[in-house]
């Protein structure tokens, strides 16, 4: 292994205390469980009791003790251990045997990505039950919600890029099976087939970035990339900013990143917990996650591609935003927020804010998965996924609406909620790293995040019912995950007070830089009263703005909505027409190569083809008319008849006739007698 | 040597079971016809193994054989005769042409 290298920083050192011991030398369990569970249940799921659902659960909180433990190891001493099996060897570049392993790394950031998959993916799993009693096809949803998290383990323990990509794709194609569920509507299909192929868009940068990288490093191993880009590898330097632009390509694919992110609001078209677990734990999550696990490669050597992605995040979580203040579905307004704080988390990560993004990825998982699955918890309710059907719920559906006030002031970032913390941190960031411009954006993104969501709020849970039937709070086993998942919603702003080390265990920032290499990024030394000001204000102004617009009942949310301005709204409505713009330049510029292939196919290559086919064609009539025919069937045909002619000719004499048998027979010795006696 | 006598006898037998055999139509003839052979070919062997000692009695011991199979053979045969008599109510060999093609 790799020799850890530490921070130069004193307040980053953190010492590594365990390095191995039976927690750390069987977390691949974790990583195998769920692929175990996925096959189990494909394979008996139908006949157990809850069709597959135990098996799932199960699963998960084998995983989660796992997790939990390392989590509360890592807290206190510090874990990190590498187990790697080599499985090939694939070449040898610059002197380095390229070799392709699988396995599982055991350290800061691998362990919180632990975390949170297995403790989110568990109280998913277990609301799910009661989500989706008497649905369809129960056994195959459990199946794929358990390889969608296997595939997430198996990405976020991976050691090196090619099973990190393994992962990656495994993800992909869970999520299309999910989003995908309801295949009998045409519309979920497609998409399903939007999220897989803008993915792949994304993918395609993701595997040149990382051949290009591993190629330079000779590894794919991330410790030695990170060591490579950590000591300003002469090779490296001078491919790091293509291979990171590539590799922030992947990133922008998998975590929605504008212009990637068109297929995140389509995605909503799964069952609700698939949109929890996917937005807050798995998938969207694995581009910030990869840039984080690769971010000494972005820190120290593609320093010339870091503004581009800041501006990349920054026009994410501004612009998208935006997009949920008009969306009347309460599940795309989620879908557009998690766009917007995923932004967030791409510009904290490139400006150089490992722990502030990875800190907001945290935070966001919990109060997200909190939201979502209290939006599930609505629309179970109410049988609608439009807030102009819902309205006045809080009554009617305490719970949820008590923990969806939560998930929503702690997104929004007001003091001292989780979500305040976690984007204090990353506009403390965006200053001290010189990024002015976009700080006070996300300060206004703050102020359209609480803006959306009190209009959310607003909308579903205030004023009259608009929807039909009686809504009824939803069974015990969905809320008490809602329930359990406000709680750090609420309170795990404690772990990353700026300049604040709890007793014993620390601080996220310390708990993330348990990492082969040392990530050198920035840490807040204090509260920045000013800056956090600033973001409550804005987070106070949106939340009396919304409150003042949406509270009072007026009638439909259109009405509600058309005072908007002009030229904005239809511009959101539309979402910036980059559906239409993404038609456009795809058909636009693909549609000419396009003809000119189909030419060149239809009059070259199916010219040639077709020649080949009538020559093929006429020396097959040949054999078959001349050679098969009239040669090989006619022995066939002769022989046969010749043998049909001789049994007519011959079953004459088998006339039945005993007699006429013996006399044969007494014939027959009487020739032989004359042979022998008067011839021989 | 009084072998020449035996042997005509035999011949004149055996001729004789060749025609029953060929020409009787009565299932039952045509089996005492074969007997008849069968019995000729005994008195052949007998014959000759008076004129011929041998030391183990080869001729008698084979007569013996030929007896006992016989017997054996007109078990056989008159239970077939019983049963095609039976089920056709005739005899008649030329009314017993069903094996043909």
């Amino acid at each position: 292994m790799t020799p850890l290298v530490l921070a130069t920083e004193a307040e980053h050192v953190v010492e590594a205390g365990i390095t191995g011991g039976f927690w750390v030398d069987t977390a691949g369990i974790m990583l195998v469980l769920p692929f175990a569970a996925f096959l189990l249940i494909m394979a008996v799921g139908k006949r157990m009791k809850r069709q597959g659902a135990e098996i799932a659960i199960g699963a998960l909180a084998i995983n989660t003790i796992w997790a939990t433990v390392l989590f509360v190891l890592n807290m206190t001493e510090g874990v990190l251990a590498k187990t790697t099996f080599e499985i090939a060897r694939i070449g040898t570049v610059a002197g380095k045997e390229i070799v392709f392993e699988l396995g599982w790394v055991v350290d800061g950031l691998s362990i919180m990505m632990f975390f949170l998959v297995n403790l989110i993916g568990l109280l998913v799993f277990i609301y799910a039950v009661g989500y989706m009693h008497g649905d369809v096809r129960i056994p195959w949803f459990f199946a794929a919600f358990s390889l969608f998290a296997g595939s997430m383990l198996l990405l976020v323990g991976a050691p090196n890029l090619i099973q990190l990509i393994i992962g990656w794709e495994g993800v992909g194609l869970a999520s299309y099976l999910l989003i995908g569920f309801y295949w009998e509507d045409l519309d979920n299909v497609r998409a399903g087939n939007k999220a897989f192929l803008v993915n792949r868009v994304g993918d395609v940068g993701l595997t040149l970035g990382a051949i290009i990288v591993a190629l330079a490093v000779g590894s794919f191993d991330f410790g030695a990339i990170n060591l490579a880009a950590a000591e300003h590898l002469e090779a490296l330097s001078s491919v790091a900013v293509v291979g990171g632009l590539l590799l922030f390509l992947g990133a922008m694919g998998k975590s929605a990143q504008f212009p990637l992110h068109i297929w995140l609001p389509d995605a909503m078209a799964g069952p609700t917990p698939v949109s929890a677990l996917m937005h807050a734990a798995t998938m969207v999550t694995a581009g910030i996650y990869l840039m984080a696990r690769t971010f000494p490669l972005f820190q120290n050597l593609a320093e010339a591609a870091r503004p581009w992605m800041v501006a990349i995040g920054a026009i994410t979580l501004f612009a998208m935003g935006l997009l949920a203040l008009v969306a009347d579905d309460i599940k795309k307004v989620l879908a557009y927020s998690t766009v917007s704080q995923l932004g967030y988390m791409m510009t904290a990560v490139a400006a150089g804010g490992y722990t502030a993004g990875l800190f907001h990825l945290f935070t966001h998982a919990f109060f997200k998965a909190l939201l979502f699955l209290g939006a599930g918890s609505v629309i179970h309710a109410v049988h609608s996924n439009n807030m102009s059907e819902m309205g006045g719920l809080r009554k009617d559906l305490p719970i949820t609406y008590w923990t969806f006030l939560i998930g929503s002031l702690s997104l929004a970032g007001i003091i001292p909620l989780a979500g305040f913390w976690s984007k204090d941190e990353i506009l403390a960031t965006l200053g001290d790293e010189g990024y002015t411009a976009v700080m006070w954006l996300a300060i206004a993104g703050a102020f359209v995040t609480a803006f959306y969501m009190t209009r959310t709020v607003a909308l579903t849970f205030h004023g009259t019912y608009k929807g039909h039937g009686h809504p009824h709070e939803s069974p015990r086993v969905m809320t008490v995950p809602l329930v359990l998942l406000a709680i750090p919603a609420a309170i795990a702003g404690i772990f990353s007070i700026p300049g604040v080390s709890l007793p014993g265990i620390g601080n996220f920032g310390q708990w993330l830089a348990v990492r082969e290499v040392a990530m050198g990024d920035h840490h807040g030394e204090a509260i920045e009263w000013v800056l956090a000001g600033s973001g409550i204000l804005a987070a106070l102004a949106g939340i009396a703005l919304g409150w003042m617009i949406f509270s009072r009942d007026r009638g439909t949310q259109t009405a509600r909505d058309s005072f908007e301005v002009p030229v904005l709204y239809p511009l959101l409505r539309n979402k910036y027409y980059m559906d239409d713009l993404a038609n456009g330049v795809v058909g636009g510029t693909m549609g000419p190569v396009a003809r000119f292939v189909n030419w060149t196919n239809t009059y070259i290559i199916d010219g040639l083809v077709n020649a080949v086919a009538l020559l093929t064609k006429a020396l097959g009539s040949f054999v078959y008319g001349i050679v098969d025919q009239l040669g090989v069937d006619g022995v066939v045909h002769g022989l046969s008849a010749a043998a049909d002619g001789a049994g007519s000719a011959l079953r004459k004499m088998q006339t039945g006739r005993v007699q006429q048998y013996a006399a044969s027979v007494v014939g027959g010795v009487l020739a032989l007698i004359i042979v022998f006696v008067f011839v021989t | 040597m009084l072998l020449n006598q035996f042997l005509i006898l035999a011949a004149a037998l055996f001729a004789l079971g060749i025609y029953g055999l060929l020409v009787r139509r009565n299932l039952v003839l045509i089996l005492l016809s074969v007997e008849l052979m069968l019995n000729a070919v005994n008195i052949n062997l007998i014959a000759f193994e008076s004129v011929f000692r041998s030391e183990l009695a080869v001729g008698q011991v084979f007569a013996i054989f030929v007896i006992t199979v016989a017997a054996a053979e007109v078990g056989i045969g008159l239970a077939i005769v019983i049963m095609i008599f039976r089920n056709r109510r005739s005899a008649n060999v030329d009314d017993l042409s069903l094996l043909r093609w």
